[in-house]
């Protein structure tokens, strides 16, 4: 039943943020890297909406950009339906191409403001060769359709529209190449609240009549809770828990998980006992040694000031932090 | 109910284009009684921003007041000259935006834009506004405060630069603090710590609040009543637990149930058809009237004016015509 | 809406159609233009024509008949009884066309090597702006003669006259490239990091498409203020160039040409031959720079 479409495994990516090299030379300094996700492993199964959810600085767009292919991993392997993504040309990887596709974050900047949103749909078709002549035209004005826009609307630049119907174009080409498998990189977080809702009502029936898979990338956890069947999350590069959807809202069990979920307002005014968040995001150049959370945590041991926690399983999935664990040796 | 600290009447805002004149803000009236938290929400365009540009004065060119007046403490502030108003701004009115860095210098030390506003609109010497500075960022929760004064705003963390902000923005001991988006650019954790911020700290003091942003549970979390924006108008005012839990506007109603939170179970978001009007097609009778389900005859050619329904809450829908004919009555 | 229509009404035609100096720059531009490519036909005489010639008509004053042989010149003559007004009309027509051809030849060089530094980064793109940032601690006029007189040296002696216009071109061309590669630089640098730009990545589009289809289309606008201002100057060095000696050859004689020849007489009391071939300069240069102004100034979104 549960068919793996996307494996990541021990994901990793480091950035070399030194200063030129002259500069190193005259300052004395050493190379500066930033290792932005580290040893991160997850697996998306077909027909499932699986969620990365994390605040700044925790990898979530470095790696939905490794899924892509933007971003060359620096460890670890990505497989997409049983095939490893390596390399980024050569016909096997352009025949894996055409099955994976990205929506961005931002509906003003993902659309080519030169190009009619006709020729902006059709890209993907033009470049895998999928369709010719009329037949293209005929495909982008049913596509526009399909995300609730008009066939007329091919003619128009991207200028004419407003933010909501710029992500509907960009939902288009997305699916103009008839991808299985979408990355969603923040789709909803530039869009006011009723578009919001508009894109993400479309999103799922999208699912659900062309059985696709998505990789949704957020901050927002009330957004992830609507959308994902599973969800992964993320603090400074590293996975510190992955549940079945519902489930990590019930039962949370990493504290960073549980922090997070008493910072989101209270919007049913449930007034709902909160514990106060505390401390900010240490710059990721010069991340905490040990479980990189241990600064904020109100759990924290001698041991996670030293050690990377080993990820255990919990009732709900997986987690990785030092309390749970000595709590499951007891 | 004592007499407010703020009063906006029948405010109106144009914009003077090539193309005609566009009405921003269409016959905008509140109070913010004193000590009072007013939230101000409305999606991107609705004018909740230019409500509180024009509030300080500080409309961008060609924009400008058309109509109606803004009294502070009864004094009209609206016709006072640019030089009364800049000395108004800050002393009387402090302001905090989403960018902290818009509203800090960073050619210049914390330390001497603190001491140097203090000192501008309170007698006290060199060494009295440092002491005050100093205490003043121990208050918004700097930690080592009187070290960290010396320092340049980009030394600074994104939610201490808030912090830097709030306290710039409170140092001249203001009536009124208007807050434009204050927590949008940071992150989940660090906007739940500085929502309690502002709330506590203009408690204390006694300030009162316009709470702008477009986040619901940012409201919900923060302000005493709630304004709702549509169009340049006002859709619905009143007490924030009436308005979020009895939203008596259709549009308000909408936005509400568009808004995926952490315990609803929803299958479909509820879904407002179509997209706020441009300024340039507003249309003609009750400016909501083409997306709402309940739409009658009468919102189709009648503007409806803002119905007061109950203490402190005004509504301007046609549906509660009878309920403002028995308010008024009862 | 027709495609005429629409631009009629577009923002950048409506602030054209707002601003009486670049209405009135454009119409002096285009006059000239005009002029200098119908030149041929509408000059009252031909100034390279030697049977046309008379020497007796040397140094007539504009407007008056000359006292040998009674001719009138609307604009006088020059010392060889050449007419002033058809040799400005041929004189334009060469500053306008080696002007024309720099800026081309700088455009391309430039966009190209700005892209291609923008898109690689890295070494490429540092070796590309220290070159530029050298080129650019000289005067582009320093720069242009230094091409100029190398590019002489190998050039044989008897093919010089022919082939002075394209080394001119070519010597005002590679000293303006550095302005069209810094801006294109720096704006494909920030497009390149844009969604789109990634979107078509992530379907594999090859890097070359890429630049030449998403990228430079949206780099032009800044393209498009710097090569009208640059014409100006173009047209400038050509000037300079020629008023030096060491521009287009005396036989076929562009507006610095003139005025170099015209300053000979400057204080014998001919005033015309210099005055009206500077004035001409003058106008076009101060009117093309106006319509770069204008430009830049119409597509910069934070002054509208």
């Amino acid at each position: 039943m549960a068919e793996p479409l996307l494996q990541v495994q021990g994901l990793g990516r480091r950035f070399d943020i030194s200063r030129p090299w002259l500069n190193r030379v005259l300052e004395r300094q050493d190379r500066q890297f930033l290792t932005a996700v580290a040893d991160v492993d997850f697996t998306i199964n077909r027909g499932e909406t699986y969620a990365l959810v994390g605040e700044s600085g925790s990898g979530k767009s470095t790696i939905a950009k490794m899924v892509v292919g933007l971003l060359p991993p620096t460890s670890g392997r990505i497989v997409f339906d049983g095939q490893v993504m390596a390399g980024t040309e050569g016909a096997s990887m352009r025949a894996l191409r055409r099955r994976f596709q990205m929506i961005f974050q931002d509906p003003f900047a993902s659309l080519n403001p030169r190009w009619r949103v006709g020729e902006i749909i059709a890209e993907p078709i033009h470049r895998f060769g999928l369709l010719r002549g009329s037949a293209v035209t005929n495909r982008v004005g049913e596509l526009l359709e399909t995300v609730g826009l008009s066939a007329q609307d091919a003619e128009k630049y991207p200028h004419e529209f407003s933010g909501g119907q710029r992500q509907r174009i960009a939902i288009a080409r997305a699916l103009s190449s008839k991808p299985e498998f979408i990355v969603c990189d923040e789709p909803t977080s530039a869009l006011d609240v009723s578009v919001q809702a508009q894109i993400l009502n479309l999103m799922r029936d999208l699912q659900d009549e062309l059985g696709l898979t998505y990789l949704f990338i957020s901050h927002d956890l009330s957004v992830v809770r609507h959308m994902a069947n599973r969800i992964g999350v993320l603090y400074l590069g590293r996975l510190v828990e992955e549940a079945e959807g519902k489930a990590l809202f019930r039962a949370a069990h990493h504290p960073y998980t549980r922090m997070l979920l008493d910072a989101v307002p209270d919007l049913a005014l449930s007034g709902r006992r909160r514990q106060p968040v505390e401390g900010e995001i240490p710059n990721p150049i010069d991340p905490p040694p040990g479980c990189s959370f241990h600064p904020r945590c109100p759990l924290v041991m001698d041991r996670c000031r030293t050690g990377t926690p080993p990820v255990i399983a919990t009732q709900t999935g997986r987690a990785a932090c030092h309390a749970l664990t000595l709590a499951a040796d007891v | 109910m004592s007499a407010p600290l703020l009063s906006v009447r029948d405010l109106i805002v144009e914009f003077p284009t090539r193309r005609g004149t566009l009405r921003a803000l269409d016959g905008l009236s509140f109070d913010i009684a004193p000590g009072e938290v007013l939230g101000m929400v409305g999606e991107s365009g609705a004018g909740k921003s230019l409500t509180g540009a024009a509030i300080i004065g500080l409309l961008e060119p060609p924009g400008r007041i058309a109509g109606g007046e803004i009294r502070l403490r009864s004094e009209r502030i609206d016709t006072l000259s640019p030089d009364a108003m800049r000395r108004i701004r800050g002393k009387r009115i402090g302001m905090v935006f989403q960018d902290p860095l818009t509203s800090l210098n960073p050619l210049y030390t914390v330390a001497r834009q603190l001491t140097e506003t203090i000192r501008t609109h309170a007698p006290v010497s060199e060494a009295e506004a440092r002491k005050r500075a100093v205490a003043l960022l121990d208050r918004v929760g700097i930690p080592a405060a009187a070290r960290r004064i010396d320092d340049y705003p980009h030394h600074f963390s994104g939610g201490m630069r808030q912090r830097v902000v709030i306290a710039l923005a409170l140092c001249a001991e203001p009536e009124l603090v208007i807050a434009d988006e204050p927590t949008t650019a940071l992150d989940v954790s660090v906007q739940a710590q500085i929502i309690d911020l502002i709330k506590e700290i203009c408690a204390e003091r006694g300030a009162s609040v316009l709470l702008i942003t477009h986040d619901m549970g940012v409201i919900a979390e923060t302000a005493d009543r709630v304004a709702v924006l549509y169009a340049g108008r006002l859709a619905e005012i009143g007490p924030v637990r009436e308005v979020i839990t009895n939203a008596a506007h259709p549009y308000t109603r909408g936005l509400m149930g568009s808004i995926p939170t952490l315990t609803q179970e929803t299958d479909r978001l509820v879904q407002i058809p179509g997209a706020m009007p441009r300024l340039t097609a507003i249309p003609q009778g009750c400016a909501f009237n083409p997306r709402c389900r309940e739409v009658m005859d009468r919102c189709r050619t009648d503007r409806p004016e803002a119905l007061t329904t109950g203490e402190g809450r005004q509504v301007a829908c046609w549906l509660h015509a009878d309920d403002a004919q028995e308010a008024a009555r009862g | 809406m027709n495609r005429i229509a629409r631009a009629w009404d577009s923002d950048i035609a409506w602030s054209f159609r707002h601003s009486p100096v670049a209405v009135v720059a454009a119409v002096v531009s285009l006059g000239m233009i005009l002029a200098a490519i119908l030149a041929p036909w509408i000059a009252p005489h031909d100034p390279f024509n030697p049977a046309s010639l008379n020497l007796m008509d040397g140094f007539t004053p504009p407007g008056q008949p000359n006292a040998f042989t009674g001719n009138s010149y609307l604009l006088g003559t020059d010392d060889q009884g050449r007419d002033i007004l058809s040799t400005i009309l041929y004189g334009t027509r060469i500053s306008l066309f080696v002007g024309l051809s720099a800026v081309l030849f700088a455009m391309v060089l430039g966009i190209s090597l700005g892209l291609l530094a923008g898109w690689k980064g890295g070494w490429v793109d540092s070796l590309l702006m220290r070159i530029a940032d050298v080129q650019l601690t000289f005067p582009a006029i320093l720069i242009a003669l230094l091409i100029f007189g190398v590019a002489r040296g190998f050039i044989p002696p008897g093919s010089r006259e022919q082939m002075a216009i394209w080394v001119l071109i070519i010597s005002i061309g590679l000293s303006e490239w550095v302005n069209y590669a810094r801006v294109v630089r720096g704006a494909a640098m920030v497009e390149k990091n844009k969604e789109y730009v990634q979107a078509a990545r992530v379907i594999g589009v090859h890097p070359v498409r890429i630049v030449a289809r998403h990228i430079l289309p949206n780099v032009m606008g800044p393209v498009l203020v710097i090569a009208t201002i640059g014409l100006a100057l173009a047209i400038i060095a050509e000037a300079t160039l020629s008023f030096l000696g060491v521009g287009v050859p005396a036989t076929q004689p562009s507006l610095g040409t003139m005025i170099r020849i015209g300053q000979k007489f400057l204080f014998s009391g001919e005033w015309w031959i210099l005055l009206f071939p500077a004035l001409t300069l003058l106008a076009l240069a101060l009117s093309v720079n106006l319509l770069g102004d204008w430009l830049r100034d119409a597509l910069n979104p934070r002054l509208r």
